[in-house]
């Protein structure tokens, strides 16, 4: 890690141990866990999509098999919610070799669709397959997380212990990134040709980046079950997948910051506008989380054709530029 | 099932059934292959064409009460108009087009056109009456809507019209031309701009016309865009990317194969029965099962 990560995680340590003394409405906090839930899955799908170079429509599969596993292992099979978690993080793991292997083989970005087949496989089971998952229904029940004697059942335990997964997750794919992996995979992002004749094993990076960045979805799947202690096949489908995506756009996907400021900024978004709501009325609109769709569609486009970099590096460089053109006496070269 | 209906008979109606859903998937996969051919991205709002086509229609013929031959031309020229549009305002303007980044953008047009179907159209499913009655032919104990030829003659029509547009037209060889080698193209004269942006044109009329002719049958809902695209994008891979007839005969298979799990197994299923060949030639024959193998390696997308 640089410099520059430890501030930006002592900044993000000290506004998650803050925010609890600002907000203490059980809500925004129950927000906040998702927010950090999405922040995980982001910050592995920001390895994949900014460092690996591929995109993935299918890690809201991932995080159902999460889930799914969790939910089951625990109240089928009586396993801790913890062994439940590791489960299911292997089974993703297997999963995410399956489907990776044959399309990152591949030149180009078969992921993508062969992925968004393999989450829509998925949600077709969840809903079909109602002797298991409990079709639409869901399933009920499943255990909160503990330590010993110290349940995870309240919301301010959650939120403090999902904000720290976040942090040891963002602490993990820095350190991955200025591995030798890490070089690597900017290597292959730079030439892959060139990168592959320096020896560098592009293939295997891919689906090793691919299989971490399933484990991420799908440890923040097992989350989200214990959390929620209910699940059911409504929050897995494709266009949450297009939202990950989405927010790692925003954020900029090739900064693992990025995900993180994305997955905060798009995950409180619908509360802020909903927030807004009486002004939408003011201007003759009624607002509706119906509307998200298209706002997200929106930003996503806005950040693409302007901003491709994204809102934490393409901010930095909006800045350098802005402070380039305005004071000319610093004029350089 | 009906007890009365011998083997062959159910077999029969599957296949009809088959054919009908092959069909609309073999057209999704052509709008796949022209847009692919011209700028090598994979169009992710080719499903929304489709959906776009159908609930138009629905407007057309059901509200206006426009005859189906005008509203099939006017739905047509309109879900066109869109593909223009995306051409010109989200994939024109990017300076260095790099494949992830314009893959991004067509994600985010289907959003945005997906949340426009709902804001139009609103959630429900829409009916819409079938081109000629909707009184069914018997054929060998199993039952053919008049729908189900209708499908099948206009996709055999837009097949023929590829075919003599893109070898006997000056604009079809000119396209071509450029999905063969841009530069090359651009040094005979050739506008290639101009050629994406008529790619992406016939790639959202031929959506259209798969949204129009199935509508009868599925009920339009602006959902059914995801799924109805990665269908076709299958038909697409596993004809060989880039290669119209193999989506076709792929489209088809998919159809069949999906009616007959279907029929046979069980209709819960059937969605994902095309996904999983998509899913198992992916993994054993990645350049489809009539593309060839060079062809495949040399390919990126």
């Amino acid at each position: 890690m640089e410099r520059r990560d430890y501030i930006g995680i002592g900044v993000l340590l000290a506004m998650v141990i803050a925010v609890p003394f600002l907000v203490d409405n059980p809500y925004y906090l129950g927000v906040l866990v998702f927010t950090a839930l999405n922040c995980l899955t982001c910050i592995g799908l920001s390895l994949l999509m900014g460092y690996a170079g591929q995109i993935s429509l299918g890690h809201a599969a991932f995080i159902a098999l999460g889930a799914y596993s969790s939910a089951l292992l625990t109240t089928l099979a009586g396993w801790s919610p913890w062994a439940a978690m590791g489960a299911g993080a292997v089974i993703s793991a297997v999963v995410a070799v399956i489907v990776g292997v044959p399309s990152l083989r591949l030149k180009g970005h078969y992921l993508a669709m062969a992925t968004l087949g393999f989450s829509a496989i998925v949600h077709i089971v969840a809903i079909a397959a109602v002797d298991i998952t409990g079709g639409p229904q869901g399933i009920g029940g499943i255990p909160y997380l503990s330590f010993g004697d110290l349940v995870l059942d309240t919301d301010i335990r959650f939120y403090y212990f999902s904000w720290a997964v976040v942090i040891i997750g963002l602490i993990l794919a820095l350190n991955l990134i200025h591995s030798r992996m890490g070089r690597g995979l900017r290597a292959i992002h730079g030439s892959e040709d060139a990168a592959c004749a320096a020896g560098v094993h592009t293939a295997l990076y891919k689906i090793q980046i691919f299989i971490i960045s399933a484990v991420y979805a799908s440890i923040s799947g097992s989350l989200y079950a214990s959390y929620a202690t209910y699940i059911d096949p409504g929050p897995f489908d494709v266009m949450h997948s297009v939202l990950l995506v989405t927010m790692v756009a925003v954020g900029g996907m090739h900064r693992l910051w990025g995900a993180v400021i994305g997955a905060v900024l798009l995950s409180l978004l619908p509360e802020i506008l909903s927030s807004f709501s009486g002004y939408f009325q003011m201007i003759g609109l009624d607002y509706s989380q119906d509307y998200d769709i298209l706002i997200y569609g929106g930003i996503l486009l806005a950040i693409m054709l302007f901003l491709p970099e994204g809102l934490f590096s393409g901010g930095r460089s909006l800045f350098r530029y802005l402070y380039q053109k305005f004071s000319p006496a610093e004029e350089e070269g | 099932m009906d007890q009365v209906g011998s083997g062959f008979s159910d077999f029969l109606q599957f296949l009809f059934m088959g054919l009908q859903r092959g069909s609309i998937y073999a057209l999704v996969g052509m709008g796949y292959n022209i847009i692919y051919n011209s700028t090598g991205v994979i169009n992710f709002a080719q499903g929304e064409f489709v959906v776009f086509g159908g609930l138009m229609m629905v407007t057309l013929t059901m509200t206006a009460n426009l005859s189906i031959p005008l509203a099939f031309l006017l739905t047509v020229l309109f879900v066109t108009l869109i593909g223009v549009l995306m051409e010109r305002f989200t994939i024109k303007p990017v300076k260095n087009p790099n494949v992830l980044r314009l893959i991004i953008i067509t994600i985010a047009v289907s959003i945005l056109l997906k949340g426009m179907a709902m804001c139009f159209w609103g959630k429900g499913s829409h009916y819409m009456r079938h081109f000629t009655g909707s009184d069914p032919i018997e054929v060998f104990g199993a039952t053919l809507l008049p729908q189900t030829l209708w499908i099948i003659g206009i996709l055999a029509v837009v097949v023929i019209g590829f075919v003599l547009f893109f070898n006997h037209t000056m604009i079809g060889k000119s396209m071509r031309a450029c999905a063969i080698n841009r530069d090359a193209a651009r040094l005979a004269g050739i506008n290639d701009r101009n050629m994406v942006m008529l790619s992406f044109a016939l790639s959202a009329g031929i959506g259209a016309i798969a949204g129009i002719i199935i509508t009868p049958i599925i009920q339009m809902d602006y959902t059914r865009g995801a799924l109805l695209g990665l269908k076709g994008f299958g038909a697409a891979v596993v004809g060989g990317l880039g290669n119209s007839f193999g989506a076709v005969a792929a489209g088809m298979l998919f159809g069949i194969m999906e009616a007959m799990a279907a029929g046979y197994i069980s209709s819960h299923y059937m969605d994902a029965v095309a996904l999983l060949i998509l899913l198992i030639v992916l993994f054993i024959r990645p350049s489809g099962l009539f593309g060839s193998a060079d062809a495949a390696r040399l390919r990126e997308f």
